[in-house]
């Protein structure tokens, strides 16, 4: 038996087909896994995320913490209130996590994966030695996201009148507190909506509020599909230990003004950059019928081979579309090995949708 | 509780076989296995003419969630394949009694006889 969120019953009570991930008892889905993502692209619904790890981290050199442990820098987080997301690196500039980081007023709310927990904490531990700060890992919570066009207006008819006032003047990668809710505009779709992290004690009630008033429940199934067109990457497929943030169309989540800032894999990157990056993430769409997978490999004319890291079949496109790494001189064609045989594919950007809107 | 046909055989690999009057025999997938893949996206079809031994991988059903071999419950020439299930792959999830895969001439009716009756099967798969 794996772990299980306080949401556990209610989903069996919903007929999800559950399946394990990263040693949680999840919702795979509830029914029909497109279905469900049809629904968060045109509407909206609801995902139970209280698998992820949250993290919060105070004391007097929380920030000074962080700008040396995360890619990205906190010191651009200028008030409460700001997000914004990053990778934490080993000294050879591989990919220990992934994360959101959220300032609030008196300490960071990190929000990292759930299949990573053990190394996050572990990784973070080794790091603390010389700081004075805290890490407080919140287990108390859970975390609901309420993802699609319709989310945000949906959600504030059923909270609280100060609830839904923070819920309409959020702007996107913001975060607020509210009484014991801590209330943020982020996701992992590609659509509108909002993640609320909120004591687990309080989490069946409003999730059956959500799903009474008619949101759809969402399974693990629709996120992966709704992140692989929104071409965001999933740690332990895309990203990893052994690749970097440049090999992985995230060369933008690094901040390297100041240059005074040592954030750990700061050198390795450097080195990296300096001798020119070898990778890259790119989108794969198929045009014939047939599934990309992951570890299919992609052949590019007089380029050389790479790997799908993420496949499926997209919903919205209704053909099938993959994030896949390679040579960093790609063409806009390449061939993909399914079965014995090679299929056509189209290279593009890496974000097939967004926003309801398809954008290759 | 999944829906299991009182006429038809299945193979332990939860493909269904039902013998008909002309003596060919049409395969498809049980509702037990269209559920635990979920969404169908995508059918490989065999060709025409092609030669089966019982148990062989005889085409793929891809779900958003997975590749599945399918595999030929008994021994046998390939003689029709359900063309329509490439531009309608979801009719396995619809209907998969009605969604009939391929359909075969065996090479020895016998061999239906080796798969399982729907009280065996409904047993096989925990029911």
């Amino acid at each position: 038996m794996g772990q299980r969120t306080p949401l556990y019953d209610l989903h069996l009570a919903l007929g999800a087909k559950m399946v394990d991930f990263g040693g949680w008892d999840m919702p795979l889905h509830y029914g029909s896994q497109v279905e469900e993502h049809h629904e968060v692209r045109r509407d909206c619904g609801v995902f139970d995320v209280s698998h992820m790890t949250v993290i919060d981290v105070d004391g007097p050199q929380a920030k000074a913490w962080l700008q040396h442990l995360l890619a990205n820098d906190v010191g651009r987080l200028h008030r409460p209130g700001r997000a914004l997301y990053s990778t934490m690196l080993n000294e050879r500039g591989g990919i220990v996590d992934d994360m959101i980081v959220y300032r609030l007023e008196d300490r960071y709310r990190l929000v990292f994966n759930a299949s990573t927990r053990d190394q996050d904490l572990a990784w973070m531990q080794a790091q603390v030695a010389g700081y004075d700060v805290h890490l407080h890992e919140r287990q108390d919570l859970a975390m609901l996201a309420i993802q699609g066009p319709q989310a945000r207006q949906k959600i504030a008819e059923l909270v609280t009148q100060s609830r839904a006032a923070l819920i309409q003047h959020l702007k996107p990668f913001e975060a607020e507190v509210d009484g014991d809710w801590f209330i943020a505009r982020t996701g992992y779709t590609g659509e509108d909506g909002l993640e609320i992290a909120l004591p687990a004690e309080q989490a069946p009630g409003f999730f059956n509020d959500l799903v009474g008033a008619g949101i759809s429940p969402i399974g693990l199934g629709a996120r992966d599909t709704l992140r692989v067109e929104a071409g965001m990457n999933l740690y332990g497929q895309d990203i990893h230990q052994d690749v970097s943030p440049l090999a992985s169309n995230m060369a933008w989540s690094i901040a390297w003004e100041p240059a005074s800032r040592q954030f750990i894999g700061r050198s390795a990157l450097e080195a990296e950059k300096a001798a020119g990056v070898a990778h890259k993430l790119v989108g794969l769409v198929l045009e014939e019928r047939g599934v990309l997978r992951a570890h299919q490999v992609v052949r590019i004319a007089d380029v050389g081979e790479g790997e799908i890291t993420s496949g499926s079949f997209s919903p919205t496109l209704s053909k099938s579309i993959a994030l896949a790494r390679v040579p960093m001189a790609t063409a806009d064609r390449a061939e993909v090995e399914i079965r014995g045989k090679w299929y056509p594919v189209r290279v593009v950007k890496p974000t097939f949708v967004r926003h309801g809107k398809t954008l290759i | 509780m999944s829906n299991i046909p009182a006429e038809l055989r299945f193979a332990e690999s939860h493909e269904w076989a039902r013998l008909e009057a002309d003596g060919t025999v049409t395969v498809g997938i049980s509702d037990h296995a269209q559920e635990a893949l979920g969404d169908v996206v995508f059918v490989e079809l065999t060709e025409v003419g092609t030669e089966f031994a019982a148990g062989e991988a005889a085409g793929v059903v891809e779900s958003v969630k997975a590749a599945s071999d399918i595999y030929s419950p008994i021994g046998g020439e390939v003689i029709a394949v359900n063309e329509a299930l490439a531009d309608s792959p979801e009719e396995l999830n619809n209907d998969p009694y009605a969604a009939w895969i391929f359909k075969l001439k065996p090479s020895d009716k016998a061999e239906l006889d080796k798969l399982l009756d729907a009280a065996a099967y409904k047993a096989a798969i925990g029911e």
